[in-house]
């Protein structure tokens, strides 16, 4: 194991990220803010509790998730493209790392990123609403689990991708819906029964039920299932980095 | 000793159809300067992508110190740096950031004295915290160096080093190249300046549309070669070669001031003894007389010039 090259690869990703500290950590902390400001100070103080809890602190759970998926499915994209892009890719493949490696240092740093931007909201909407932590190493894991899962659908985009068109479309058009649509400013149980049995197709409902779960002891759907939900996304797209790094496939002719 | 690359029987064709190698056989010495010439799109760049792990090998296997580079890349890849023709480098970083991310990438742990002593070498250190977009080509170029030799490697290639490079800066550069020659690198570089491979280079191979045609010393490619010639200086002019002097590849000048006899490199000198008995006995006279070799490009250009 190439251990000097993982820590290069993981620092230079973070010293990215604390270069462009206002584009990374300001703006999504700011937008999230007005979430709060708006949804759950605003609208919330005039809506009826969900499920015994007010609507404030009902969509902090959902609110984290969705700046977790989108920016640890970004970051891990432009990661990886931008030396695709720049051409000093060059030096990632004539160094002496294993897919393994590389894959620890650019998803790793993505995902510590989209990790640490979770407790950073988790922080600030303290400031904002009232809520409590039922479970709190449950709630670590969901964190955890997702931001990995989505830093590896990041990689594999940004492996795919042949613009920066390409590579932002993804988490504009198909993550932010998804998690709108997932249930972050709702319950599913508020939807006529079709649209329930619809949502139950989108994975993000899973993500979003159960990181609530652990805040309030509420679900949509069965924890163990959320659980088995993200460890299969996470199996799919390691199974997808192994066929891409196994043929080569866009990286390497 | 045993060659520290080793290539055998190479060839590449990529997905679009295009072969880029055919059946190339290679041994680089250990220690030595060894120049890939040839014509653009004559793969040159391949060969060196396939042996540094940058373009999968078609057929045929490479072997750098004795170690596959698919089978055992982790170690043959460490023994290699290498400087490509682009000025690919991360804009944003600064100069230390980016040197000391490729030492780690190469599996070194971190060696503050070694890298400042390395800028120092490539005289940027005064440069180290500045972000690589500030600097000049030139000092990008050298950056590029610097990447390549960070974790130390017993081999570098330098793919194009002195393109669009000023003269004062490509000198210091092949001084630099030197010192790593003479602290035992073995440096495999291409260059369309061939000039300075004549200069530089201990042997020279010639690849020509994926082919190897030429692999020779330097010194030996230009005997074999080389045609030399000896110009003499007419004190009248002459309106035609004499007679008796047909037996001698002679040319005259286009002004008839100049008799030019072009004789092999090889061969002994004897026949300009005769040549000048001759001219003496018809009467010929000669003011200034010098003598002049074909240099490698002259050599290179008769080589590869029916495909270039």
């Amino acid at each position: 194991m190439n251990v000097y090259a993982i820590k290069a690869i993981y620092l230079f990703e973070l010293a990215r990220t604390w270069r462009t500290l206002m584009q990374s950590i300001a703006s999504p902390v700011l937008s999230t803010s007005l979430y709060f400001i708006v949804f759950g100070s605003a609208i919330g103080s005039r809506m009826v509790a969900i499920d015994g809890i007010s609507y404030g602190a009902f969509i902090v759970p959902g609110l984290i998730m969705l700046t977790v998926l989108t920016e640890s499915t970004s970051n891990a994209s432009f990661g990886i493209y931008m030396p695709k892009f720049s051409g000093t890719i060059y030096e990632i493949l004539s160094a002496p790392v294993s897919a393994v490696e590389i894959i620890l240092g650019y998803v790793g740093a993505a995902a510590s990123k989209a990790i640490l931007l979770g407790l950073i909201i988790l922080f600030t909407a303290q400031f904002f609403v009232d809520f409590s932590i039922m479970h709190p190493l449950w709630m670590l894991t969901f964190l955890v689990l997702t931001a990995i899962s989505f830093s590896l659908f990041g990689f594999i985009i940004g492996v795919l991708a042949n613009s920066f068109e390409q590579l932002q479309i993804v988490p504009l058009m198909v993550i932010t819906p998804l998690t709108f649509l997932g249930g972050s400013f709702y319950s599913i149980s508020m939807l006529p029964p079709l649209w329930q049995q619809i949502t139950l197709f989108n994975p993000v409902v899973y993500l979003i039920s159960g990181f609530r779960w652990s805040f309030y002891g509420v679900a949509d759907v069965n924890v163990g299932l959320s659980l088995a939900m993200i460890l299969l996304f996470m199996a799919s797209c390691i199974a997808v980095i192994c066929w891409i790094f196994h043929t080569g496939y866009k990286v390497k002719v | 000793m045993q060659a520290i690359i080793q290539v055998n029987n190479l060839s590449k064709t990529y997905p679009s159809g295009f072969q880029a190698l055919q059946n190339i056989e290679l041994e680089i010495r250990r220690g030595e300067i060894f120049a890939l010439l040839g014509p653009n799109g004559a793969g040159k760049t391949t060969l060196i992508s396939i042996i540094c792990g940058i373009v999968n090998p078609g057929e045929g296997t490479v072997l750098v110190d004795g170690l596959d580079i698919v089978q055992q890349y982790r170690k043959a890849r460490q023994r290699i740096g290498l400087v490509p023709q682009e000025l690919s480098v991360s804009i944003f970083e600064t100069v230390w950031d980016t040197v000391s991310f490729s030492r780690g990438l190469f599996g070194k742990p971190a060696d503050p004295a070694y890298l400042q002593q390395l800028l120092r070498d490539l005289s940027l250190w005064d440069k180290k915290d500045s972000k690589i977009m500030t600097l000049s080509g030139g000092m990008k170029r050298r950056v590029l160096i610097a990447k390549a030799l960070a974790h130390q490697p017993q081999i570098l290639f330098l793919d194009e080093p002195t393109a669009g490079v000023d003269v004062e800066l490509r000198r210091d550069m092949w001084q630099m190249i030197r010192r790593l020659r003479d602290s035992g690198v073995t440096i495999i570089l291409t260059t369309h300046y061939i000039e300075e491979a004549e200069d530089m280079a201990d042997r020279i191979g010639v690849i020509r549309a994926g082919k190897l045609i030429l692999v020779d010393d330097k010194t030996s490619l230009m005997q074999k070669l080389g045609k030399k010639q000896l110009l003499l200086q007419l004190t009248t002019p002459l309106q035609q070669i004499p007679v008796a002097l047909a037996g001698y590849q002679l040319q005259l000048s286009a002004d008839n001031n100049q008799l030019i006899y072009t004789y092999d490199a090889q061969q002994e000198q004897a026949t300009i003894t005769s040549l000048l008995r001759q001219l003496n006995t018809q009467g010929i006279e000669f003011s200034d007389l010098h003598t002049r070799e074909s240099s490698l490009e002259d050599i290179f250009i008769g080589l590869v010039g029916d495909a270039a």
